[in-house]
């Protein structure tokens, strides 16, 4: 059978798409939040996963208001990044784990979760650059992928406590997947931050802490949280802590916290990383 | 079960739900299609001609034309799709906060910087 390794869950901010491609990883705004990943590196060295699933929330460049899926499973052979419109250079294709995509669709349709399935999928900044941060200046990605898309752009959003059932689903299909493989699972987004209306440049230092903290110590708390809470708490972007949450749940009931790091502001966002390994 | 789960006003924020899906359709639809360098062209060239095609209402057609995004949110556009608009300007979410919260791009930069202070 697979194993699941663990977990990460980081930001995707596109302003960390421009960084990479402009070498500032040590620039004084950046390197705050680029010095979270080595620690990371070397645990991904040490724990050297085959598969990542990624966890992330389509920002329009797959998915239109025409066709919205509330969970969306990719299952393509491979994965293209395209132009998003604001201009962050396209990353290389990812090489799609397709056994494992149809393994999992067969796994969490048949414990109810109704999902789209996509054998053809561009992933946007929220996949790739995650990718881009845990596996840096790679030709060739090392890991073949599995994307799970989660909808955070038209409301009603899925609950807290069904993306962490959803999370809880994953975990159980990567763990009863018959193949010799090592998965991690990745989760994208968050933490605390709005950019629209108003309220634009919202932030919330104490609840993304509490937020951290709780997936260690008290997983589902997060979960006792309806969505207008979480926007009114984190943003109408800080929502994106539901990939977190997500991803969370895969991780089954202990996990070990290989680093965190939390860091205000990468643009408009509390930008956190955080890495935990299964027990 | 959920502590709250009711419909309620958080100030300065408009939740993107059905209503907002269905008023501001047209408007994320033309902004959409600015994922394709081409389309972006096509806008620059010919602004009226592109939202016409798109079939903008006045209030969506009045708001690009002021470049105004609170009224692009009220005309029922989507921050997401927004963006792709705004980057045909080179203006990035950082312009899009300090327009909306009627600072300068300093000034918005300064408020995120303090927030990490706290």
């Amino acid at each position: 059978m697979a194993t699941l390794v663990g977990g990460i869950t980081t930001s995707h901010v596109p302003a960390i798409g421009r960084a990479i491609a402009r070498n500032l990883q040590a620039d004084p705004y950046f390197k705050p939040f680029f010095d979270g990943f080595p620690p990371v590196h070397d645990w991904l060295a040490a724990v050297k996963p085959d598969v990542a699933v990624v966890l992330y929330n389509d920002h329009g460049l797959n998915f239109f208001l025409d066709k919205m899926p509330t969970f969306a499973v990719g299952a393509a052979p491979e994965y293209r990044n395209a132009d998003e419109g604001w201009g962050i250079p396209v990353l290389p294709p990812f090489p799609g784990e397709q056994a494992l995509s149809w393994h999992l669709i067969e796994s969490l349709i048949g414990e109810d979760f109704d999902l789209t399935t996509c054998q053809e999928m561009l992933v946007d900044h929220a996949f790739t650059l995650p990718m881009a941060l845990l596996w840096p200046g790679s030709d060739a990605w090392p890991v073949k992928v599995v994307p799970v898309c989660i909808n955070t752009v038209q409301f009603p959003l899925p609950s807290a406590r069904r993306c962490w059932q959803l999370g809880q689903a994953i975990g159980r299909a990567i763990q009863s997947w018959d193949a010799d493989k090592r998965v991690v699972v990745v989760g994208t987004g968050g933490l605390s931050h709005q950019l629209d209306g108003e309220r634009a440049g919202f932030i919330n230092k104490d609840f993304d802490l509490k937020f951290m903290d709780s997936l260690i110590s008290d997983p589902t708390w997060a979960t006792k949280y309806s969505i207008t809470d979480l926007v009114e708490l984190t943003g109408t972007q800080g929502v994106e802590l539901l990939m977190w949450l997500a991803t969370r749940g895969a991780l089954g009931d202990k996990v070990r916290q290989v680093h965190r790091n939390y860091h205000i502001p990468i643009s408009n966002t509390a930008a956190g990383t955080l890495a935990l390994e299964c027990r | 079960m959920n502590a709250s789960v009711g419909r309620r006003e958080i100030p300065g924020t408009t939740l993107f739900d059905g209503a907002q899906a269905r008023k501001g359709y047209a408007l994320n639809k033309m902004c959409f299609s600015f994922n394709d360098a081409a389309n972006r062209e096509a806008f620059k060239a010919d602004e009226a001609a592109y939202c016409a095609k798109f079939g903008l209402n006045d209030a969506q057609r009045a708001a690009i034309e002021a470049r105004n995004v609170l009224q692009l949110i009220a005309a029922g556009g989507n921050v997401y799709y927004l963006a792709k608009f705004a980057g045909i300007f080179g203006l990035d979410v950082q312009d899009l906060g300090a327009q909306q919260t009627g600072m300068s791009k300093d000034q918005f930069k300064a408020k995120l910087l303090a927030a990490g202070r706290n």
